[in-house]
C-alpha cells in the first residue's frame, strides 16, 4: 500500500515563502560552484536581498570552509533555523555530520535532501542559492520535482572538458522547459572564445568570465575581505544582468 | 525535537487528502513512524493537537503505527537490529539521526562486517497512511 510522504507538499509549502531559487550548477567538479554560490550570496545579502546560502553537495559539502564556519547547533523553531551569518542565512549538512564522511547509496541521498528541505525552516527570502554538487543525479532530480521556480546559474572552466558536460546538463534543462540564467566562465586565463560560441551555439546566454585568482584560498573565511575582492568585483557585473 | 515542523507536514498532508476524498470533517488519522526517525510521540501529539485547531482535522483521533527498524548490509547480507546499535550512541549522534535519519551511515557500522553500506529493510520515515 502507498501512504502519502508528506514532506513533499510540505518542501513546496516552504518553497512558496522563496521570491527565487538559483541552483549553481555545472555537472563537471571543479569549476569554482561553491566559490561562485558563497560569493552570490554574499553580493545579494550586501545588496539588501534577503538571501539564503544551502549546500546541497552533501557528500562534500564546503561553503562551510568558504564561509569560515564551524559545526555549530542550530535553533528551533518548527523545524531547523538556518545559521545567521551577518543577516545571510546558511545551511549544510555539516550541522549533522560533525563533518565526518556521509556515505550513502542514491536512494538515501534523495531521502536526506527531501529531510533537509523539509526541516529547514528559511521562511521569507528573497533568494535561496543552491550550491549543487556535480552531475545531475538526485539532488538536480529532486529539485526539478520539488519547485517549479528553480533557474539555474551554469558555471564552466575555459575547458572542452568542462564544455561537454555542461552541454549535457543544458540538454536536460532544456528538454524540461527549465529556466537557465545563462553560464558564466570561470577561472578564464586567456582570451579564448570556446565558451562564447559554445553559448552561441546553444542559444543560452553568456553572462561574462571571472579570471582566474590563484590566491582566492587566502582570503576565504573573511566575508568582509571576500565581498570587497577582485572576484566580488567581476561577479557583481555579472549579478546584475540576472537580478533584473 | 522538530516534531512542530513534522506535525506541520502531515497536517498540510491531511487536509490536503480530505480535500481529494470530499471528507467535510475528519475522525481519525492513521500515522506510520519509523523507529529511526526516533519521533517524540507526546511532542509529536501535542503539536498535531494544537496545529489541526480551527480546521476540520481538530479533535481527530491519531492513530500512531510504531514500525521498528531493521537494517540489512549490502556487504555482507548481515541482517541487524536498529535499536541495539543506536543505544550505543552519544545524545549528539542520536540527535543528528533524528534531524537526518540516514546519517546512521556516519554513525553506525555492520555488527558483522563494519561496513558502512546497509539499507533500512523497514523502520524509516513519518507517513500518512489513511484519514477517515
Amino acid at each position: 500500500m502507498n501512504f502519502l510522504d508528506p514532506r513533499v507538499d510540505y518542501i513546496k509549502k516552504r518553497f512558496e515563502k522563496i521570491d527565487r531559487v538559483i541552483g549553481v550548477s555545472s555537472a563537471k567538479g571543479g569549476v569554482g560552484k561553491t566559490t561562485i554560490s558563497v560569493f552570490t550570496s554574499l553580493l545579494l545579502k550586501q545588496k539588501g536581498y534577503k538571501t539564503g546560502l544551502l549546500d546541497l553537495d552533501i557528500y562534500g559539502p564546503s561553503t562551510h570552509i568558504i564561509l569560515g564556519v564551524k559545526n555549530r547547533k542550530l535553533k528551533e523553531n518548527f523545524g531547523v533555523e538556518p545559521l545567521d551569518i551577518d543577516n545571510l542565512k546558511f545551511f549544510s549538512s555539516i550541522f549533522f555530520t560533525d563533518n565526518k564522511p556521509f556515505p550513502m547509496r542514491g536512494n538515501e541521498l534523495s531521502d536526506a535532501i527531501l529531510e533537509i528541505l523539509t526541516i529547514v525552516n528559511w521562511d521569507e527570502l528573497n533568494f535561496l542559492i543552491i550550491d549543487m554538487p556535480p552531475g545531475f543525479g538526485e539532488p538536480t532530480l529532486d529539485l526539478l520535482r520539488l519547485t517549479k521556480k528553480i533557474e539555474f546559474l551554469i558555471i564552466t572552466n575555459p575547458s572542452i572538458i568542462s564544455l561537454e558536460t555542461v552541454k549535457k546538463l543544458i540538454q536536460i534543462l532544456n528538454e524540461g522547459k527549465y529556466k537557465i540564467l545563462g553560464v558564466i566562465e570561470n577561472m578564464k586565463s586567456t582570451e579564448d572564445d570556446l565558451i562564447i560560441k559554445s553559448c552561441e551555439e546553444l542559444k543560452i546566454d553568456y553572462l561574462g568570465s571571472i579570471p582566474y585568482f590563484y590566491d582566492i584560498e587566502t582570503i576565504f573565511g573573511n566575508v568582509d575581505t571576500m565581498i570587497e575582492s577582485n572576484v566580488s568585483l567581476y561577479l557583481d557585473k555579472i549579478l546584475n544582468k540576472i537580478l533584473i | 525535537m522538530h516534531e512542530w515542523a513534522l506535525a506541520d507536514a502531515i497536517v498540510n498532508s491531511s487536509l490536503k487528502l480530505a480535500k481529494d476524498k470530499g471528507l467535510p470533517k475528519v475522525n481519525e488519522i492513521f500515522i506510520r513512524i519509523g523507529e529511526v526517525n526516533n519521533i517524540d510521540i507526546d511532542a509529536f501529539n501535542f503539536a498535531l493537537s494544537e496545529i489541526m485547531k480551527g480546521t476540520i482535522l481538530e479533535n481527530s483521533k491519531i492513530i500512531f503505527n510504531e514500525i521498528q527498524a531493521n537494517l540489512k548490509c549490502n556487504n555482507c547480507g548481515f541482517i541487524f537490529n536498529y535499536k541495539n546499535e543506536f543505544d550505543r550512541l552519544s545524545e549528539d549522534e542520536k540527535e543528528s539521526i533524528h534531524f537526518i535519519p540516514e546519517t546512521v551511515h556516519i554513525y553506525i557500522r555492520c555488527p558483522n562486517c563494519g561496513s558502512v553500506d546497509f539499507d533500512f529493510i523497514e523502520g524509516r520515515g513519518i507517513f500518512l497512511e489513511d484519514i477517515k
